[in-house]
Parts: C-alpha cells; structure tokens; sequence
C-alpha cells in the first residue's frame, strides 16, 4: 500500500531520534527517582518477597495442572474412561455456588442490610421507602427464583455421555407469558412510582409560598446557606457582584433589593419539624449535587439557574437519635456530584427540631448583610451617585 | 435470499496469489498495516486487553486508596512521584484514575476493545464474506482507535495528570482548568482522543453495516443469521446514530474550553474572578452526553448478548430458545435504547415531567431484557450442557445481566433515584450489568473463537480456575456496594474518614478491595493461557466445538480470503443442534436439507411446496412420521 512509501530510511532515523531524545529526558526524571527509591530502603526486598509469594503460588498451580494431566494420561493409557469429567466438576460447582451465594445473599441482606439508611425522616421519603420496599420485594424473588433455575440447570443438565439434548427451538405460548407478566410487573410499579414521583415534584404554588424558604449556594467546597427571614422570600443575586463591597458579599446579593436585608447567613441548617420546607438551589462554579439521605433530598446544583426541593421532616435529630439508638446520631448534607478535590469533604450539619426550639434558634442568627457591608454599600452609592452608580447596584 | 456475492479485489488478487503458491507479504503488510479483518481482529484483541489490564491495574490503585484511606505506601510514591506524594493518592490524581479507568473500560476496552474484536472478525467469517465490505477503512478504525488509546494513556505522563472529571465529564468541572487540575491539558487531551475513537467507532460502524446487508453468502438470509451477526449489526446502527451527538457535544465542549463560547457555562465565579460566559447550561451537555451515553450501555452489551447466545447455543448441544423473540427483543433494545436518556437525568434540575416520560420507556426497555434472560435459561433447560470455560463465563454473564438489570428497575424509577443517583448503588449496578457481564461475554467469546483467531485451543483448565475465581470475586466486590448506596455513600469519594456515617464502611472497603485484588490476580491466568497458547497451545481441528455457523468450515491455517475455493452455500439456519433423527447432534448451515431427510421437519421448508412434497414422499417410504410428534 501507499503507507510503504513513508517508511523509508529518513523517517525511521527521525523516530529513533526523538526515542532518543524522550530517554535522555526519562534519564534526567530517573534522577529524581532514584532519591524517591533511595528514602525507601528495603522497598525493594518486600516488593521482591511479594513477587516471589506470587510465582510460588503460579508453580503451585502448574503442578497441581500437570498432576492433573498425568492422572488423566495414566487413565487414558489403562483404557479406562478419559480421567476427570471437568463438566461433571463444573456442574457440581454450580450447584454449590448457588447453596453458598444463596446463604451469601441473606447474610448480605441481614448483616449489611442493617447497615443502611434508617427510616426516612420526611413525608415523602415514607412513601419512596415504601415504594423501595415493594420494587425489593419485586425483585429479590425474581433474582433468587431466576438463579435457582440457572445454577440448577447448569448442575442438572450437565453433560453425560448419555444424555441428548432436545430440541426446542420455541413454544410462543412460554414466550407471549414470559412478555407479559414482566410488563405486567413493570407497569403496575412505574405507575406507583409515577405517582410517588408526581407527589414529590409537583407542589400548587400555594404550598411553595407557604413553606419556609432556604437559599442554598453551592461552591468548591462548601455550602452557603441562607434563610429567607421575616418576609419568607430570599433576595435577589447577583453573580458579577461576588467579591463586591471589598470582598465582603461573597453571594453576589443585591444590596438595591430590599427583600435582601431580612436574610440571615447560617452556619448549620435548622428545620423546624414537620414544617414544609422548600430549598432554592444554585451553584456558582460546578455542578454539585444537594444531598441529604435521610430526608431521601436529592437536587443537583446547576450553576446559572436555580433548582427546588420542598419536603417536610418528620422526626427530630433527638427522636432520631433514640431511634437509631446512636447518641451522636446527626443529619448531614453531602455532595454527591462530583466536584473537585474535596467532593468527598463537601458536608453541612442538619439539624431538625421543634418548633419552640426553632424560634429561639432562628433569634440569634445574624443577617447575611453586615452592618459593614452597608456601610461599605452606601460608601460606594455616594461616590458613584452619578455615572457608576448602575454598575454597582443594577449591572444587569 | 436476495443477495449478491461480489467477491472483491483483494479477494480476487489472493486467489491469484495462492494459484502462484507463494504470497508476497512483507512484516508491516501483514501485521501492522493489515487490511485482513482477521488480523484487524487480533490487533483490536490485544490493544483491548492491553488497555483493559491498565484500567484494572488504575482500579486497584484506587481501591487500595478507599480501603486504606490513613495508609502510606512508599511503593505508590516510588511509582507515580508526584501523584502519590508520601506514599499516598492525591485527591485529584484519584479522581483522574476513577475518570481514566472507567474511559478505558467503557470506551475502549468494552466498545472498540469488544466490537472491534468480534464484528471484524465474525461478521465476514459467519456471513461467508471474503473479508469486510471496505478493508482499507477497516485499516483505518483500528489505527484511530489506536491513536486515540495513545493519546488517552500519555496524559498520565503530563504535569496536571489526565482528566478528572469522570467519564461523563459534566462540564463546568470539566470546562474551567481553574476546577481542578484535571481540567488542564489533560482533559484537552480526552476529548481529542474521543474524537479520534468516535471516527474510528463510526468507520467500523459503517463497514460492519454494509458488509452485513450486501456481503451475505448465497442463502444466507437475516433470518439465517446467527445472533452473533444480529447482535453486531444492530449495535453498529446504535453507534452510527449515537456516537456524532457525543462528537457534536465534545466540539462544543472544545469550543467553551478554548474558544470563549458559553454552550455549557453560565453565571459562573472562581478563582476570584467572575466569568463572562452567560446563558448557557450544564443540562445541554448532559443531554447530548447521554443521548450516546445510554445507547452506549447497549452497544457495549449487545454484543456480549450476541457472543452469549453463539455460545449457549452450541454448548448446550441445543438450539437457542426463541431465535426470532431473541431477534425482536435485541431490535426493542435497538429502538427503545434511543429514548430512555433522561433516567440519567431525574435530579438534575431537568423538569419533573420529563422525567415521568423517562421513567415509562426506561421500564418498557426492561421487557426485551427480562425475555432475553427466559430464552436463555430455556436454551439451558434439558440441555447437555457442556463446560467449556467460554460456556462458563456465559452462564456467568446471564448471572450478572439477572443481579445487574434487577437494580435497574431502582434506578430507573425516578422516586427511588431521588435517593440512590450517584451513590454506590449505581456503582454496583452497572458494574454487574454492563460492566462484569460484558466483561464475562467477551472473555466467552475470546475462549470460544481463539481456535478461529491462532489455530491453537486454550487450555481449558486454566480457563476453569480463571472463571472460578473471577466469578466470585466480581461478585464479592460488587454486591456489598448496593448496601453502600443504600446508607447514602456518594460515588467518587476519595474517603470515607470524613463522615461519622460511613465509617461503619471502611472495613467492607478493606474486603471489597482484597477481593478485587484476587479478581485481577486471577487475570494472570488469563493473560498466561492466552499468550502462552498463542504459540504453544494445542492444535485445534477445523470444528473444535462441533459447531454449526459458518467460520467453522474455514480451513485452520486461517486465509487471506477465508476459503481457499468457493464460498460455501447456506441452507439452514444455525442453531439446527440435536436435532432429532439425525446421527449427530449438530448440522452445519452448509449441508442441504437433501441430505438429511432423517431429520428435516415441516417448518424447514419454508413453504416450499415441492420441497415438502418430496419429504412427504420420503417419509412414507421410511415410515418414521411418527418423529413429529415428538417435538410438536
């Protein structure tokens, strides 16, 4: 082909040059190198032991196999049938693997299984761990059913000098059932999980005006939370105004927005139980994702538009903690989109409590802007009262 | 029925070449720069399991960090310098290996890695083709593929280390190098190699389509096809439709990244410093993504279904259950595959609505899967089932496609993946059922058709003990994992150290790691039979398996050109196994029903008249029409 004609003399003498060149460089890195290895003394000899373990381990195999072959040899060459029947090995091992995996599976669900999430802590959580719990159901008999039948074949039907397979190449009667009971099982569970889902995500206007507000800000790697104060309703952002006021609006909140000066900058999420609560979602930088398992709360935080959840928690980090039986026993808020060096060390507390308590809590939170960022707004509206005054207050 | 063979050029110069006995075929024509879909085949193999073993090695590493999140290990620092400063992982060098690994495997290893292997080389071998429908471009895909493998494995060698934003590169992460530092040149140098392995994806497309519609042998209708061929030919059409969305997203991606544009960015403040980028969104990219993202599941398990089914089939000397349901169910896969992309999306802000919409054809897709499973274990059903280790790792793979696909019915309801998106549990479920039972297919098919690629067999022992132990470390790592999602541990975590509620995990990290380091040990035998059995293996004869489909009537020495005279007619369809009133228990597509009257049945003949007139005619005269009765 035409590709012949490139690789000619001068073009492999220009590859061995730059192989050359990349080892003298790869030389040079080796330095560096070598002092790495020379700080780990005796690297070498533990590394050398492992591997030495490992090729014992590979002549064991090799001797077992060839001990096998002999013995399969010798059988031949007396005449007797041919040694070990690996099918029948095979077959057997099914069998067993299905006794052990399905013991297995019920020491999983037991032991593990109580490792899991507690109940849920929200009203519609109650509802997906019910909706979870049927799907379970649904499905861990179909999983034990369908693996009897395949480890139980695989044992059964194993090859014997004997033994013929039938043909059947169909039967549409097995077919059409085997069609539609699953569609029958898979409707009836997305029409419920429709509806659950239809619950969780469609709220009357009424209901969102009515729940407390929270405005969360997501950034690399932490969580800016804000409540929505007196007036129940979070003021307007500006991202082009983060790091205004000399560095101090680390929102972007609007100062011109009225609505903005009842907000109160928290640093712990408190919920009053059994009160809807609806989270306004942002990011500033990358995706994050807002989530709070025990609530069963997830939303993804999307820089440059804003994502909801509403939901009502329905026990308090006290009941909770008699609950579990665990006196440390808190809610926390995670990330679990991934977003950076610290993803996994991107948590916010949670605490859910009454609703007296929640009052005195909500009295002692500060508002989000400071005495000194109003100081340092009206500063700047003074000297920019004419031409700059549209930059700060209403860019955009 | 209708097809034409036009044997083409290079077919017709090797023919030439054998009439003057020797073939003038120089090292780089014959190995490197082939244009045989044989030795296409191979060179996909061996690059695939080349990549498939890094990407294993990277998942130890980073299992190693999960399991030992407080522990240093000099030798780590030794190996990667600055990635593991100490003697342990840095955060973001971790985040690379789990975007790196799970590029490779899903992309390379599982796409170009298993279609590349088995299209290239069944496609022409099954169907009675001298070779694909264009041998130069077939060249070409796996020469990008190769390229695009180079590019994705150098970034390990640049300063910032390879992309880290995972697989699905959700930008802002992935569009602001100011993120992290995986963001840098290392993720320029990703989306450069996804271009290069899309036009390599849709070059092998293109040909594995047209060879299959216009290179069939003389009979060789679909409907004689084996699932093998169905299997490939469809999932080339989801590639071809799928994969141009992926490039058109990763171009735009480029253009944010380099060119100031704001597809993907909007409102966005880092590093000090607000963007200018406004009115774009991440949703976009996540659309477009998954839009090949999904299908992508299918393309990397369609094949493996279609290698299963050859497999099964022969093994249990039976024919497969349900060939046509078989078929439809992979065309409801094809079609259905194209509309489910939002399930991915249930949480990120798109509407609600859309995803009720998305949750009803998810849960349709799951019909054609669920016969599937029944066909197969009706195939196994009073079969004489033979275990040979490619039919161990496909009982292997209809375990994983049940434990795996199950979960998908969690995930797939928008209710229950409020709580389960992006935790462990999505770990475990696609590692069963995309991963470990595509894995388990390939591996089924690298042991059934080895004879085919090397003329030499396998040693069946080894093959034994590499199943075994694969088997059950797949399954020891995986099944805790949805125990993890179900106490809310988010994937991608570097550490558990940080909450109070995961540590309880830790100790099931330690388990899940040792396992998977025995899993990859067991690799090694793998690796040793393969390679060793290349050169040293036993001989195999012509039809090791007694198997019925077309490649098996090509002579050993393996031909440039397949069959040395005439290519062979087909008469039958390929699953005529143990069929009653014959003398064997298989019938190869090549012999004519003529010669086996003893066996042939009504439904044969296809509505030939004159053809069953003439079996009725024999069966009087050997009087054995009572043999219908026996399979109805």
């Amino acid at each position: 082909m035409n590709i012949k004609k490139y690789l000619n003399l001068k073009s492999l003498l220009a590859l061995l040059a730059v192989t050359v060149l990349t080892f003298q460089q790869g030389m040079a890195q080796a330095q560096d190198a070598v002092e790495t290895v020379s700080k780990n003394d005796g690297l070498g000899k533990m590394v050398s032991y492992y591997l030495l373990l490992f090729l014992l381990a590979c002549v064991f195999i090799g001797v077992i196999g060839k001990v096998l072959q002999v013995y399969e040899l010798t059988r031949r060459f007396q005449g007797k049938s041919e040694g070990i029947s690996w099918d029948k090995v095979n077959g057997f091992l099914f069998g067993f693997f299905l006794i052990v995996g399905l013991y297995g599976v019920y020491w999983s669900y037991t032991v593990q299984g109580n490792q899991i999430l507690p109940d849920a802590a929200s009203e519609h959580g109650v509802k997906i761990d019910n909706m979870f719990n049927i799907t379970l159901i649904v499905t861990t008999i179909a999983f034990i059913a369908t693996h009897i039948l395949l480890f139980a074949f695989a044992y059964k039907y194993k090859r014997t000098k004997e033994s013929k397979a039938l043909y059947y190449p169909h039967n549409n009667t097995l077919e059409k059932y085997w069609t539609v009971i699953p569609a029958i099982v898979f409707t009836t569970l997305v029409v419920m999980g429709f509806f659950t889902w239809k619950g969780i995500t469609n709220i009357s206007p009424e209901q969102e005006k009515n729940a407390l507000q929270i405005d969360v800000t997501a950034h690399q790697f932490a969580w800016e939370v804000r409540y929505s104060g007196k007036d129940n309703v979070s003021g307007k952002k500006n991202y082009k105004l983060i790091g205004s006021l000399g560095g101090l609006n680390n929102l972007g909140v609007d100062l011109s927005d009225k609505r903005n000066y009842d907000d109160l900058k928290v640093s712990e999420i408190v919920l009053p139980v059994n009160k809807s609560v609806r989270f306004t979602l942002t990011s500033i930088d990358v995706l994050h994702s807002f989530y709070m398992p025990h609530f069963r709360v997830q939303m993804n935080c999307v820089p440059g538009m804003s994502t909801y959840f509403q939901f009502t928690p329905t026990i308090t980090t006290a009941e909770m903690q008699k609950k579990t039986g665990e006196a440390d026993f808190k809610y926390e808020l995670y990330c679990a989109k991934i977003c950076g060096a610290s993803h996994y060390n991107m948590k916010f507390p949670v605490r859910v409590v009454t609703q007296s308590e929640y009052d005195d809590w909500v009295k002692e939170q500060k508002p989000y802007i400071t005495e000194q960022m109003k100081e340092k707004y009206q500063l700047a509206m003074k000297e920019n009262i004419t031409s700059d005054k549209n930059k700060i207050v209403s860019n955009n | 029925m209708s097809t034409i063979v036009i044997p083409n050029s290079s077919a017709s110069l090797q023919h030439d070449h054998h009439a003057h006995g020797e073939h003038k075929e120089t090292f780089l024509t014959k190995y490197v720069f082939s244009q045989d879909h044989k030795m296409i085949a191979k060179q996909f193999l061996i690059t695939g399991i080349f990549l498939g073993v890094t990407a294993m090695i990277l998942s130890i590493l980073f299992r190693i960090q999960l399991a030992y999140p407080d522990k240093q290990f000099p030798l780590l620092e030794v190996l990667l310098g600055k990635f593991a400063p100490e003697g342990r992982l840095d955060p973001n060098f971790y985040l690379s290996l789990v975007t790196i690994h799970g590029t490779i495997m899903i992309f390379f290893v599982l796409t170009a890695g298993l279609s590349g292997t088995f299209s290239n080389l069944l496609i022409p071998l099954q169907l009675g083709a001298r070779d694909m429908a264009s041998p130069f471009m077939n060249m070409l895909s796996f020469w990008m593929f190769f390229t695009a493998s180079v590019i994705m494995l150098s970034t390990f060698f640049i300063e910032t280390g390879p992309a880290g934003a995972g697989w699905t590169v959700y930008p802002p992460l992935s569009a602001l190098p100011k993120s992290m530092p995986g963001s840098g040149l290392g993720m320029t140098m990703w989306l450069i190699s996804m271009i290069f392995f899309i036009a390599s994806s849709l070059m092998g497309g293109i040909n594995y389509i047209s060879t299959v519609l216009n290179m069939r042998t003389k009979g060789m209708s679909m409907w004689k096809m084996p699932l093998t061929i169905w299997a490939f030919f469809l999932t080339a059409i989801v590639g071809l439709l799928s994969f141009p969305v992926l490039v058109a997203a990763v171009v735009l991606l480029i253009f944010d990244r380099s060119f100031g544009t704001s597809f993907y960015l909007s409102d966005i403040y880092i590093a000090g410093q607000a963007l200018p980028n406004e009115g774009g969104s991440p949703i976009l990219w996540e659309h477009m993504f998954w839009f090949l993202g999904h299908p992508e599941v299918y393309i990397v398990l369609m094949p493996a279904l279609g290698i299963t089914s050859e497999v099964i089939a022969t093994n249990s000397r039976k024919p497969i259950f349900g060939y046509h349901a078989m078929v439809y169910s992979l065309i409801g896969i094809t079609v259905l595959s194209f509309v489910v992309w939002g399930h991915h999306m249930f949480v990120t802000g798109m509407n609600p609505f859309l995803g009720g919409v998305f949750m009803i054809t998810t849960l349709i897709i799951a019909v054609p899967s669920a016969v599937k499973t029944f066909n197969y274990l009706a195939t196994l059903w009073r079969g004489n089932l033979r275990f040979t280790p490619a039919m161990l790792f496909a009982v292997g793979l209809v375990s994983f496609l049940i434990s795996g696909g199950l979960t998908g019915i969690f995930l797939g309801n928008a209710a229950l993946d409020i709580n389960l998106h992006d935790t462990y549990f999505v770990v475990a479920h696609f590692h069963l059922v995309m991963g470990s039972a595509t894995i388990f297919g390939m591996i089924s098919g690298i042991y059934h058709w080895f004879p085919k690629m090397f003329g030499r067999l396998m040693n069946s022992k080894l093959g034994y003990l590499h199943f075994w132990l694969t088997f059950i470390s797949a399954y020891l790592v995986f099944f805790p994992m949805h125990f993890m999602g179900l106490d809310g541990v988010p994937r991608r975590y570097y550490a558990f150290t940080e909450f109070a509620s995961m540590k309880e995990w830790l100790s099931v990290n330690v388990f899940i790691t040792w396992a998977a380091i025995i899993g990859a040990i067991a690799q090694v035998a793998f690796l040793f039979n393969f390679f060793y059995s290349i050169f040293f293996g036993k001989k195999s004869s012509q039809n090791p398996w007694n198997a019925n489909t077309l490649e098996w009537t090509t002579p050993v020495e393996r031909l440039h050109g397949n069959w040395p005279g005439e290519i062979p007619t087909v008469y039958r369809w390929p699953y005529d196994y143990s069929k009653p009133g014959h003398d064997v228990d298989f019938i190869p597509q090549t012999v004519p029903l003529s010669e086996t009257m003893s066996s042939n049945l009504p439904h044969d003949f296809e509505g030939n008249e004159e053809a069953e007139r003439i079996q009725e005619n024999w069966n009087i005269k050997h009087k054995t029409a009572d043999k219908g009765e026996e399979v109805k």
